[in-house]
């Protein structure tokens, strides 16, 4: 039985969930209706005057060829860090599952690329790769492979996704080394004994136990290539070189802050949540019902 | 079906001896158990046989095969853990498929066999439900089925019943047994019980702190056993112990002065073991001591009678076969059948 406290009055509840309540309404839902309702606007160059044109401004933004190629990068950005931030991130789980000594050190290592700010590790894949002066991009020079992703705009795309799966990387081996730990030794001690050996353990029992941790992972870093990537591209490329690495959040950000095309960009980022909301919707309903036991 | 042979098996975590050397050679269908207090050492034991713990020092050989570099999937064993270790994820056909499957069976032979097991089992109708849809009992019988199917040449069983209430614990018991009979397959089982043990076992080893203080058949461990420990261990209620010494004459004599009609060797202190169901009340004039009674329980089938030797001495209980009345405060005059004595060198607590 859990014991449950009970207080009285019905005021302190909504006391103590108005700080959350203040910071989803002032940081989301204000800025979020306020793009709805620019979405439907139209300001004039100087910002004077805005008047209503109804669908217009997503008319325009879908019969703009950048803004479907943004859709394109995106979807290759996304799936790619996705895959990245993941993968590498369960073969490093298990193997940290598996190490007696120093666990917590390799532990800790492995954390820190998650304290680093995104900007910051931009800037750090910056340096390493920048053509001429970063050491990766003179070792590879060195190599005889001609890198310079200023100019070539899929080593820019290759560029931000490694950057940006690397910033996941962290997250998701804590989630999936949390996983791993979760699962009864007795399970794969059966297992053995029922004549499987460590590769058949791993994809007929350790996978299947960690589908809750991988479905939720996989949300979590769409949802993250969709939007937290922002500061990495910012950072790294800008959004170049021609666009090659705009994805939709970089666009609106463009569009909007640069281009100063409000409407447009406010479009957009209705477009985005849309894309999100459907998204996730869909991944709930039709993934976790296969990966609940 | 196979011998399992443990010679001089030891092991040690970092250099911390736990098992200091355990011989014993349990015969081709064999339902050997193994019992003793918690932390003595009897899943290590079992771990080790099963290839989930390394060998320390020593061999255990299954049939006429040294297993002690042999992985846990080829040393065709099944072993049924104390969680029950069910896959959650899979079906209770698919748990029971899973062994047979790796084994390449064709679906009609793991068909027939999973539907064989789950009629012995009488699990026919729960097999398409996943373990946490099924109750406790259910579930370790699924964790059986998943061992039976395998037709292995070893069962290995970690305290099965040990998360079952008392009733079920009986009738899983009983099942257990019949079972084992039926397949006559080798089988080592563990447990810290002393009436399963006595009640599965054709031959139990008595492990204290990583030492097989005796192994022989239960009747025999409970008619002679050879120290303190098994006497103390095996019998519910447990054995009275009563202080002694053997005089010049070699008579054993108690410390309240009771003089038993035993011999020790002269000057020698002894432990004088008497089991609750072997003291006798005795006509007064015959009483070789009294029962000072405290505190009587009355069971139905048996009364058990807490009380002291003589006014003040040492603790002794008694248990008497139906409904005795006896009265708290009641001096119960008690014979000591010499027969029914174990003496223990008091210093070493081996039997004399
Ligand atoms: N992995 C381990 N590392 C170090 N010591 C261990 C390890 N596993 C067991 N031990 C020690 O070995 C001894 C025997 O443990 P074991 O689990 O075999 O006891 P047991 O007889 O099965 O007890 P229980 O009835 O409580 O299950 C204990 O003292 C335990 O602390
Ligand atoms: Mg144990």
């Amino acid at each position: 039985m859990q014991r449950r406290v009970v207080f009285d009055g019905k005021l302190l509840p909504y006391l103590l969930v108005a700080p959350q309540l203040a910071v989803t309404l002032v940081f989301f839902f204000w800025p979020a209706a306020e793009a709805v309702y620019f979405s439907t606007q139209r300001q004039d160059a100087f910002g004077l005057s805005t008047v209503f044109v109804g669908f217009e401004n997503f008319a325009a933004v879908f019969a703009d060829p950048g803004y479907l190629h943004s859709f394109q990068v995106t979807a290759i950005f996304s799936v790619a860090v996705t895959l990245l931030a993941m993968l590498p991130a369960l073969l490093l789980a298990v193997m940290a599952d598996r190490v007696v000594r120093f666990a917590s050190v390799y532990k800790t290592a492995l954390m820190l690329p998650y304290a680093v700010a995104p900007a910051i590790a931009g800037v750090l894949w910056l340096f390493l790769f920048a053509p001429g002066i970063g050491i990766v991009a003179n070792a590879l020079k060195w190599l005889g492979i001609d890198w310079n992703y200023l100019l070539n705009g899929n080593q820019a795309l290759l560029l931000v996704i490694v950057a940006a799966a690397w910033k996941q990387l962290s997250y998701n081996f804590l989630f999936f080394l949390a996983g791993l730990q979760a699962i009864p030794k007795s399970l794969l001690e059966a297992a053995s004994i029922d004549g499987a050996g460590g590769f058949l353990r791993f994809r007929t029992i350790v996978l299947p136990l960690l589908s809750p941790t991988t479905f939720f992972l996989f949300v979590v870093d769409v949802v993250y290539a969709f939007f937290e990537t922002f500061g990495v591209i910012h950072a790294v490329t800008g959004g170049g070189p021609s666009k090659a690495t705009e994805i939709l959040i970089y666009k609106v950000y463009y569009d909007g802050v640069v281009g100063l095309d409000l409407g447009g960009s406010s479009a957009q980022s209705v477009v985005l949540m849309i894309i999100v909301i459907a998204l996730t919707a869909v991944q709930f309903r039709y993934v976790e019902r296969r990966v609940h036991y | 079906m196979a011998t399992v042979t443990l010679s001089a098996v030891t092991k040690s975590y970092a250099g911390n001896a736990v098992i200091h050397g355990i011989d014993c050679v349990i015969e081709d269908g064999e339902f050997v158990v193994i019992v003793g207090p918690s932390g003595c050492g009897k899943s290590t034991l079992l771990r080790m046989v099963a290839g989930l713990e390394a060998i320390t020092g020593g061999t255990i050989a299954i049939g006429d095969r040294v297993v002690n570099q042999v992985e846990p999937k080829d040393r065709d064993i099944a072993m049924v853990f104390q969680n029950y270790a069910l896959y959650p994820h899979m079906t209770v056909f698919q748990n029971m498929a899973y062994g047979l499957k790796i084994r390449g069976l064709s679906r009609d032979a793991i068909r027939a066999r999973v539907d064989k097991a789950a009629e012995i089992l009488q699990l026919g109708a729960l097999l398409e439900r996943t373990p946490r849809q099924l109750s406790g009992g259910q579930r370790q019988r699924v964790a059986m089925g998943r061992a039976i199917v395998r037709e292995p040449q070893v069962f290995l069983f970690d305290e099965p019943l040990s998360n079952l209430d008392a009733k079920l614990r009986v009738q899983m018991r009983v099942e257990i047994k019949r079972l084992q009979q039926r397949l006559g397959t080798t089988s080592i089982y563990v447990t810290h019980d002393q009436t399963e043990a006595m009640t599965l076992a054709d031959r139990l080893i008595v492990l204290n702190g990583g030492i097989a203080e005796q192994i022989g058949r239960p009747i025999e461990l409970y008619e002679r056993p050879a120290s303190l420990f098994v006497a103390g261990f095996i019998g519910s209620p447990a054995m009275n112990f009563l202080d002694g010494a053997a005089g010049d004459d070699g008579r054993v004599v108690l410390a309240g002065g009771t003089v038993l009609a035993a011999t020790a060797p002269a000057g020698s202190g002894v432990t004088v073991g008497i089991r609750p169901e072997h003291l006798v009340p005795a006509a007064e004039s015959e009483a070789a001591a009294h029962l000072h009674v405290d505190m009587v329980e009355l069971l139905g089938a048996d009364t058990i009678v807490y009380g002291t030797l003589g006014e003040g001495g040492p603790a002794l209980l008694l248990r008497l076969a139906g409904i005795a009345q006896i009265a708290a405060g009641t001096r119960l005059p008690l014979g000591f059948p010499p027969e029914q004595l174990h003496l223990f060198d008091r210093a070493t607590g081996k039997r004399l």
